[in-house]
């Protein structure tokens, strides 16, 4: 009996070891890496950290898209009403990135107030509303309800 | 009329659920012998017509019957014959129902082929299957009804989403329900054993092939789900840690935990009420995973605009199921007898670590997926998880389970000798380390991370191999020996050996892709040649094509590498104008050593178009890295034990008797 206390004392202790282990690699890991979502307004209030890796979104300005000819770098402004800012991305944009939708962008903020994007997201939907970007939106009174209604589609898997 | 049938069908399966949960737990409560064996009539009967439903549903699909709701938004008449058969399963309502099918499919597969189980224990397991299926026919009915009517049919059917209309695609959901739904059977089974209060060898005989064919399952999913992410999305990557794979990868590890640990019930009688809840715990993630989906919730390249009624359902069945059973085992399991003890340094502690490992890491993927539902939930700020949270956890927690998997199959059960093993594997981790240091050398140091990688591939498939190997006394008998200790060497043990083969390939393929690929965003125009590591890509032309329900773009590359010829691909923007929507298709040319991979973006003659070229070493390694653990599943399946069923346990032989280092398996 007593072999089978022991052989439990020794399970329970192993246990507890690796979860500390994988406690101490979650808390790491998400100092570091957690990507937080900040709106056009809340950059331009000035207190999000340059150079950190984020998540911005708005709607994409009509008529601001501009692509360099002969370069993949692209620059569009993203707004939710209250402000504005500009975006430089170099790659593909989304097959639904369009003037107009809402989309969400991955990126770093420049010391000049830029922001360049490492990923840009669009949903494959095409009435579709980031729900960052909503919330964002309403945030700054810019939200019409009508026809934001996402409508009935399918899911996939 | 089909369709009426079809819902007719349904309704009555709800309503035979309802005998089947409630009857047969009567009866075997009381020993009744009638009422527990109508758990078997009435499990076929369900099955049977949730079969009828579904053809029902694929018929008004095939022939785009627009007077049903399902198909006006989820097909065209133009689509192809396999996505208009595919958009039956490529929307919420249909997805459920083929979840139900298979559901009710793996029921009636456990009363056709239980006939060796003991009336109470298949009743009781039949009974819970039951109730799971009246749960999932409510929301259906209630909820998300795949036959509900318009009044007014319109011409044509808005389309089935782009993105889903792809081969790999129409097959992903039939195989990831499979494993989804196939793990209800080891809930079923664990919960039926939790009432009956006993655990034994036997159970987990019965168990484990169930757990079995659902893993084979989920992990085909899982892999067409990837392969699909890889050519369709064009972002030259297989996995992106998303909410929605994680969903499925989660009750995956906490399988493959079950499997391990099931083994241990069966040959040595210990850890039985960690494995009951681990059984308990893979379907309850199967359905979190489903509800994460399907409810709205996670927002991610899958999921959609939902419904939250249909979320707050989804919630409730979630709750009164993992919490019910979670609440039984709490009760019952200190009651279940103790099993047999062991030494750390034996094959019984080998699959204890890598049931902790597997169980802990899967534990920190479903922290990582839940925790910015849970911020957003206290309204604490909109945050999101990303590949580098799960590379910085995930990656650490699985080194000692690929250590392991080599050094475990080598121990004996009860009380391992660590020599013996270190002198079989000494050269195969020779080999491993000098892997790592090749890879040192030609990567620098930074690469440390993905030379250890390297070592791990080059360990676990010479380790893998070395195993069966050592069992047949290859080179150290007579070649006559070693081919009689070949034949006489149990499937399940070559299912072991080739599933642990699957990771090693799988893993080289992961770190090939992920740490040694080369990538090149740029603009082209016709003519254009721009060099991928050693590869040289030249934009030849940009033509317009017509499909059958899309026009596309087509941009063909020529791959040269110095003065030969490598090949010509295609890379795709597809535009569809019923659904109004654009795909990609990337361009890919395979071979055993990896792709060439090009996607064109937006464009145009004068501007140029942007590109995007990477050269993905081992790519393809992943693909079929995950086959061969499927296959290796499946061997393991045919195992005569397994398929006879529970012969009589002989004493003395697999459970206590000491054996050489291989121990019969």
């Amino acid at each position: 009996m007593r072999s089978r206390k022991r052989q439990r004392l020794w399970l329970v202790s192993l246990v507890f070891v690796l979860l500390g282990g994988a406690v101490a690699l979650v808390l790491n890991a998400f100092e570091e890496n957690i990507v937080f979502f900040r709106s056009p307004k809340d950059i331009a209030a000035g207190n999000t950290e340059v150079g950190r890796l984020i998540r911005i979104g708005g709607l994409v300005e009509d008529g601001s898209l501009k692509r360099t000819a002969g370069s993949s770098e692209v620059n569009f402004n993203i707004t939710d009403g209250a402000a504005t800012i500009t975006v430089t991305y170099k790659g593909i944009l989304p097959d639904l990135f369009r003037e107009g939708q809402g989309i969400v962008a991955q990126g770093r903020l420049q010391s000049d107030g830029s922001f360049r994007a490492v990923e840009v997201l669009a949903k494959h939907d095409e009435t579709y509303m980031p729900p960052e970007v909503a919330e964002a939106l309403k945030k700054s009174g810019y939200w019409q309800d009508k026809d934001q209604k996402p409508v009935l589609k399918g899911n996939e898997k | 009329m089909i369709t009426e049938a079809g819902h007719f069908s349904l309704i009555s399966a709800f309503i035979l659920s309802a005998v089947q949960m409630s009857l047969p737990l009567y009866g075997a409560h009381k020993g009744e012998l009638r009422y527990m064996e109508l758990a078997r009539t009435t499990a076929i009967a369900q099955f049977s017509l949730v079969l009828i439903s579904f053809a029902a549903l694929i018929n008004a699909f095939v022939t785009s019957d627009f007077s049903v709701l399902n198909v006006v938004l989820n097909s065209h008449s133009d689509k192809p014959l396999l996505y208009r058969i595919s958009g039956a399963w490529g929307n919420h309502e249909g997805s459920l129902l083929l979840w139900v099918l298979i559901l009710t499919l793996f029921g009636a597969m456990v009363a056709i082929f239980g006939r060796n189980l003991p009336p109470q224990l298949r009743a009781r397991t039949l009974a819970i299957q039951g109730m799971i299926a009246f749960g999932f026919i409510a929301f259906m009915l209630f909820t998300s009804n795949p036959f509900e009517r318009v009044l007014v049919p319109p011409e044509n059917g808005q389309g089935l989403n782009p993105l889903l209309q792809d081969p790999g695609l129409a097959f992903h959901p039939p195989f990831l329900y499979f494993g989804y739904v196939g793990l209800s059977i080891s809930f079923s089974f664990a919960v039926a054993a939790l009432i009956e209060g006993k655990v034994d060898a036997a159970w987990a005989r019965w168990v484990r092939p169930w757990t079995l064919a659902a893993w084979c399952g989920l992990s085909i999913g899982i892999g067409l789900g990837s392969w699909w992410a890889y050519y369709e999305l064009g972002w030259g990557g297989f996995w992106f840690w998303d909410p929605v794979e994680n969903a499925s990868f989660i009750p995956w590890l906490f399988a493959t935990a079950l499997l391990h640990s099931a083994i241990v019930v069966e040959k040595r009688d210990a850890l039985k009420s960690w494995t009951i809840l681990l059984a308990i715990l893979a379907f309850s993630m199967s359905l979190l995973g489903t509800f994460l989906v399907r409810s709205g919730v996670l927002t991610s390249v899958h999921a959609f605009a939902t419904d939250p009624e249909r979320g707050v359902f989804i919630l409730l069945l979630l709750i009164i199921t993992i919490g019910g059973s979670l609440t039984l085992y709490t009760i019952r399991a200190p009651n279940l007898q103790p099993g047999g003890l062991f030494r750390p340094i034996s094959r019984e502690g080998g699959l204890l670590l890598n049931n902790l490992f597997l169980s802990v890491a899967a534990l920190t993927v479903l922290l990582g997926t839940l925790y910015p539902l849970f911020l957003d939930v206290m309204d604490a700020g909109k945050v999101s998880v990303g590949p580098p949270y799960f590379n910085a956890t995930f990656g650490p927690l699985m080194m000692p389970v690929l250590g392991a998997m080599v050094v475990g199959p080598l121990l004996s059960w009860k009380r391992g000798e660590l020599l013996s093993v270190i002198s079989a594997l000494w050269f195969v981790g020779l080999a491993a380390l000098g892997a790592t240091a090749i890879t040192l050398i030609y990567s620098g140091i930074e690469g440390i991370l993905p030379a250890i990688g390297v070592g791990a591939a080059v360990w676990i498939i010479i380790g893998s191999l070395m195993e069966l190997a050592y069992r047949a006394k290859l080179f150290r008998s007579s070649p006559h020996d070693t081919w009689r200790r070949l034949m006489q060497t149990p499937r399940s043990v070559y299912g072991m050996t080739i599933a642990h083969l699957g990771v090693g390939v799988l893993l080289a393929g992961i770190i090939g892709t992920t740490a040694f690929k080369t990538e090149s965003v740029q603009n082209m125009n016709i003519g254009d040649s721009v060099s991928v590591s050693n590869y040289t890509f030249t934009l030849d032309r940009v033509e317009a094509l017509k499909g059958p329900n899309y026009i596309a773009e087509r941009a063909v590359f020529i791959i040269k590498e110095g003065a030969n010829l490598i090949a010509s691909i295609n890379a795709e923007r597809r535009r569809y104008p019923v659904e109004r929507d654009m795909t990609t298709e990337a361009g890919i040319h395979s071979t055993w050593r990896g792709d060439l991979y090009a996607v064109i973006g937006e464009g145009n003659r004068a501007t140029g178009w942007t590109t995007r070229l990477y050269k993905n070493p081992l790519t393809p390694w992943i693909w079929f890295g995950t086959i061969i653990m499927a296959i290796g599943g499946m061997v393991s399946l045919t195992d005569r034990r397994l398929r006879i069923g529970a012969p009589a346990k002989r004493k003395g032989f697999s459970s206590s008797a000491p054996r050489a280092v291989a121990g019969a398996k």
